[in-house]
């Protein structure tokens, strides 16, 4: 029996394992996907919200501004992309700006620092190509973006590496209550804890009513984005937002930590819990309020679009603590934005409450810094030649478009939680995200993953299950 | 750093038949830096016949054709260093690059050949709506793992796009024992080579689609299906004509990008319309001493025109080398066009280094019938070619003549006209 399993390996799930690694615990992780970061955790805007935005006195507001001061020193404990690039919050027109006051007013209750409402010429000095239609902004120094893959998986493997255990594939049918814990059906077997934690994301409503009378609803909300090309780099330099007022409710437009530029989200109400596809409406909806808060948006380098499911309970606040019919049951629930940002705070304290309910004592073993992939990019010429000396595979280019060496993808595989499939290599080193999407690199990704784990190419999937990229041998059916 | 007179980037069809050419002209110091682990580039996937029928007035395959330019290669002696990524050109020709034994190495160039390629548009580009599953490849990911690694990437196709590659997948597939159901094409024409759509589909009772688009993909894990509607003149899906085609494999076959980020990198202006570098009449980029020649420059429909642009790339490099091109290029003049022409390669000219002749090659935006290409000099007519059909998907081309210029020694104009027959 686990003292604790762990439903979901999204960033809440590993957030919550890490932070429970710091105490001395038996604990599992249950995922479905083959890889951690598979759900709501991968396809989001891939930022950290500085906090202004959720009302005064909520659990979001609290755990959006403690996730937020958390989440740089973690970047370098844990080795993740993050970048303070700071965040605006243009409004458009005279007549909404008492709302942008409004909004002032609830960061700074929030307790979120150097928050300044700017008029129009300093707004053209950071973001030159704001709208011409900008009269003010929120400046929100503090706002960042963050590598969501690069978050989960060095959260996830500092876990790992502490002592949790992950099993993927295993997708949980079941949970009962029993008296000692609870009873964790699965379709890879049964598993027993004393303490279970919810963090199911766009499920965690099933998983929760499988042990709870007081049912939960979360609907997933639909959000479609469109990524360009690193070709428009330094369009933007922070992330804009755009004040809901006269215009409409706008998106977002940001940079990312890689050098992409990101447009998006929609928000739409759907009912199908797997609904991760784009639609022709959403990503016309994109385009069209893409040009709300920013002009000459740079939209022919689109390399890619994706919609991600946001976790949305009816009253959108954070569902976190102790299940009050269910004691043990833990629900981290209705986590949507901005869950990214709060993941580190709520980790920690959803652990906390654990061990103090577990009587868990500390991990005196805990080793709390983990060292992320080498990103060959980053070294000197001198450097990158020793280290090409050392392990000729860095001096094979295999990604083309996004620079990645043979080397760091054997680092993706080889390492705790190692990438197995297309998707897990391309969210863990970049083969694959760059503007050709993966039309050169992926067979010869498909090679290196086959020789690596010693399986026959045909067996290598782009994201677990059947999603088999070779089907079979030529003329095999003749 | 290691120096040599003109390195070119890429060992394909245009970087083999450059470094061949330049040698003929004399130069022995060349250095051919190709990514893949053998010479030839995209050829060698390109199994069936067709290539060479100008070059050697023989029907080739592709990697035979290649072999021609291989052969050539070796016999000369020139160096290449194979599975080596070029990094970064610089403005002074200092091109890095890097592979397992040299590891990252700078090689000073007297001149650098442009000959990367191009590569292909994807489904992110085009916003095509619907989920992401496995089994939506690019028409040449799929003619690689086919031709050269013996994998069927699927059994129910449906491809988008009637480009050749599209085209000749869908012959391909349907040869190894797939069911190709449709070729979708977005235009109201065929982007390929009319012979493709003959011998690929039309041989093997494949419907082409014209005006059709893919409009949602279907799938968790592999493609389940796709929706192709009718689109309106623009472009725009007609609600109520989808159709639904159940199938595993959808393959994309929707344009192809010269691929110029390393161009940029040694700050090489590029054409809006081709994507690829401006080239005067010694294909020579805006970067002095920076040739462009191939895919990388325009996208060609046929290998041998490649050769032959690619050696007149070569020889120039070679010349501009031994310094017997004038290095004024004040007098040069852009080539207008109009009636029809979006581009022109190359884009500009100085007549006073104009060769004996010069082919000056272009595409056209529609299909156009009964048609006149016509040159004016300072709006006077000097050349005049009937054309009876010219569609976007096959290159045109008009010779120069540098009598033509010698008879209008301060031409200040010039253009190219497509005029109603």
């Amino acid at each position: 029996m686990y003292d604790v399993v762990i439903i979901g390996a999204g960033v809440t799930g590993c957030a919550v394992a890490r932070y429970l690694a710091r105490y001395e615990v038996n604990a599992c992780v249950l995922e479905r996907g083959s890889d951690v970061c598979t759900g709501t955790s991968k396809a989001n805007s891939a930022i950290v919200h500085a906090g202004y935005d959720a009302e005064n006195g909520s659990l979001m507001a609290k755990y959006n501004v403690e996730g937020s001061l958390m989440m740089e020193p973690l970047s370098k404990e844990l080795d993740f992309a993050y970048d303070r690039c700071g965040s605006l919050v243009v409004c458009l027109s005279e007549e909404d700006l008492p709302k942008l006051w409004d909004l002032y007013r609830n960061g700074v209750a929030n307790g979120v620092e150097d928050l300044r409402v700017i008029g129009r010429t300093e707004l053209k000095d950071l973001e030159p190509n704001v709208s011409d239609n900008a009269v003010a902004a929120l400046w929100a120094p503090t706002g960042a973006i963050v590598c969501p893959f690069g978050l989960t998986i060095a959260l996830a493997e500092n876990a790992y590496t502490n002592g949790v255990e992950f099993r993927l594939n295993t997708e949980v049918l079941e949970v009962r209550r029993t008296e000692n814990g609870y009873v964790i059906e699965t379709n890879q077997g049964t598993v027993e804890a004393k303490a279970v934690v919810n963090a199911a994301g766009v499920y965690a409503d099933v998983i929760h009513n499988m042990v709870s009378e007081e049912k939960m609803t979360i609907v997933p909300r639909k959000g479609e984005y469109m990524l360009l090309d690193h070709a428009a780099e330094g369009y933007v330099r922070h992330t804009v937002f755009q004040l809901p007022g006269k215009f409409g409710k706008g998106v977002l437009v940001s940079p990312t930590v890689h050098g992409n530029v990101i447009v998006g989200p929609t928000a739409l109400d759907i009912e199908d819990k797997e609904g991760v596809n784009t639609t022709a409406a959403g990503l016309q909806d994109v385009t069209e309020k893409s040009g709300l808060a920013m002009k000459d948006i740079p939209l022919r380098q689109v390399i890619t679009s994706f919609a991600g499911l946001r976790a949305h309970e009816a009253r959108h606040e954070f569902i976190l603590g102790e299940c009050a019919d269910a004691p043990g049951f833990f629900d981290c629930a209705g986590i949507e934005s901005p869950g990214l940002s709060s993941a580190p705070a709520i980790g920690l304290h959803m652990s906390d409450l654990i061990a103090e309910k577990l009587g868990l004592s500390r991990n005196e073993d805990f080793k709390g810094e983990r060292k992320g992939i080498l990103d060959a990019k980053t070294l000197s010429p001198e450097e990158r030649n020793e280290l090409i000396k050392r392990e000729p595979a860095y001096g094979q280019i295999i990604c083309r478009c996004e620079s990645v060496s043979e080397g760091e993808i054997l680092d993706a595989i080889r390492r705790p939680l190692g990438a197995r499939d297309l998707d897990a290599v391309k969210r863990r080193v970049r083969a694959g995200m760059g503007r050709c999407q993966a039309g050169f690199c992926s067979p010869r990704v498909i090679e290196i993953l086959a020789r690596e784990l010693n399986v026959p190419e045909s067996e290598i999937t782009k994201t677990g299950g059947g999603s088999k990229y070779i089907v079979g041998t030529a003329k095999d059916r003749i | 750093m290691e120096k040599y007179n003109i390195v070119i980037i890429g060992g394909g069809p245009a970087g083999l038949a450059a470094a061949s050419a330049a040698y003929d002209e004399g130069e022995r110091s060349i250095l051919i830096l190709e990514r893949d682990k053998e010479l030839g580039g995209i050829l060698n996937q390109c199994i069936h016949n067709g290539f060479g029928l100008h070059t050697f007035k023989e029907e080739l395959t592709g990697p035979e054709y290649a072999k021609r330019f291989i052969d050539q290669v070796v016999e000369k002696k020139i160096e290449y260093r194979l599975n080596t990524m070029v990094m970064d050109i610089s403005p002074e020709r200092v091109v890095t690059a890097m592979n397992r034994t040299d590891g990252l190495f700078s090689v000073e160039a007297g001149a650098v050949i442009l000959a990367m390629g191009c590569r292909e548009r994807s489904r992110g580009a085009l916003n095509i709506p619907g989920y992401r599953p496995a089994g939506i490849y690019s028409a040449g990911t799929a003619q690689r793992l086919v031709n050269m690694e013996g994998y069927m990437p699927g059994r129910e196709v449906v491809i988008l796009g009637s480009g050749d590659i599209g085209l000749i997948m869908a012959r391909r597939m349907t040869l190894e024992g797939a069911k190709v159901k449709v070729v979708a094409e977005l235009m109201p024409y065929s982007g390929g080579l009319k012979r493709n759509i003959v011998q690929c589909l039309d041989d093997y009772g494949i419907p082409l689609k014209l005006s059709h688009t893919v409009v949602d993909i279907e799938g968790r894990e592999r493609v389940t299906g796709v929706t192709i509607a009718e689109v309106d003149s623009h472009n725009k899906p007609i609600p109520g004509t989808e159709e639904y085609y159940s199938c595993d494999t959808l393959l994309l076959s929707v344009g192809l990008l010269p691929e110029n980020e390393l161009s940029k990198t040694a700050g090489v202006e590029l054409s809006r319309v081709t994507s690829g570098p401006t080239v005067n009449e010694q294909l020579e980029t805006s970067v002095p001493g920076i040739f462009a020649c191939g895919n990388v420059l325009h996208v060609h429909d046929l290998v041998d025109y490649v050769s032959e642009e690619a050696a007149m790339a070569g020889r120039n490099a070679a010349k501009f080398v031994r310094g017997e091109v004038p290095e004024d290029r004040s007098k040069e003049l852009p080539i207008h066009v109009e009636g029809g022409p979006r581009y022109t390669v190359p884009c500009t000219i100085d007549p006073a280094k104009l060769p004996e002749q010069l082919t000056v090659r272009f595409r056209v935006g529609s299909v156009m019938k009964d048609r006149y290409v016509c040159l004016y000099l300072d709006g006077e007519r000097v050349l005049r070619r009937r054309r009876q059909i010219m569609a976007p998907g096959e290159m045109e081309e008009l010779v120069f003549k540098k009598s033509m210029f010698e008879a209008h020694p301060d031409v200040r104009d010039i253009t190219i006209r497509v005029e109603e027959a």
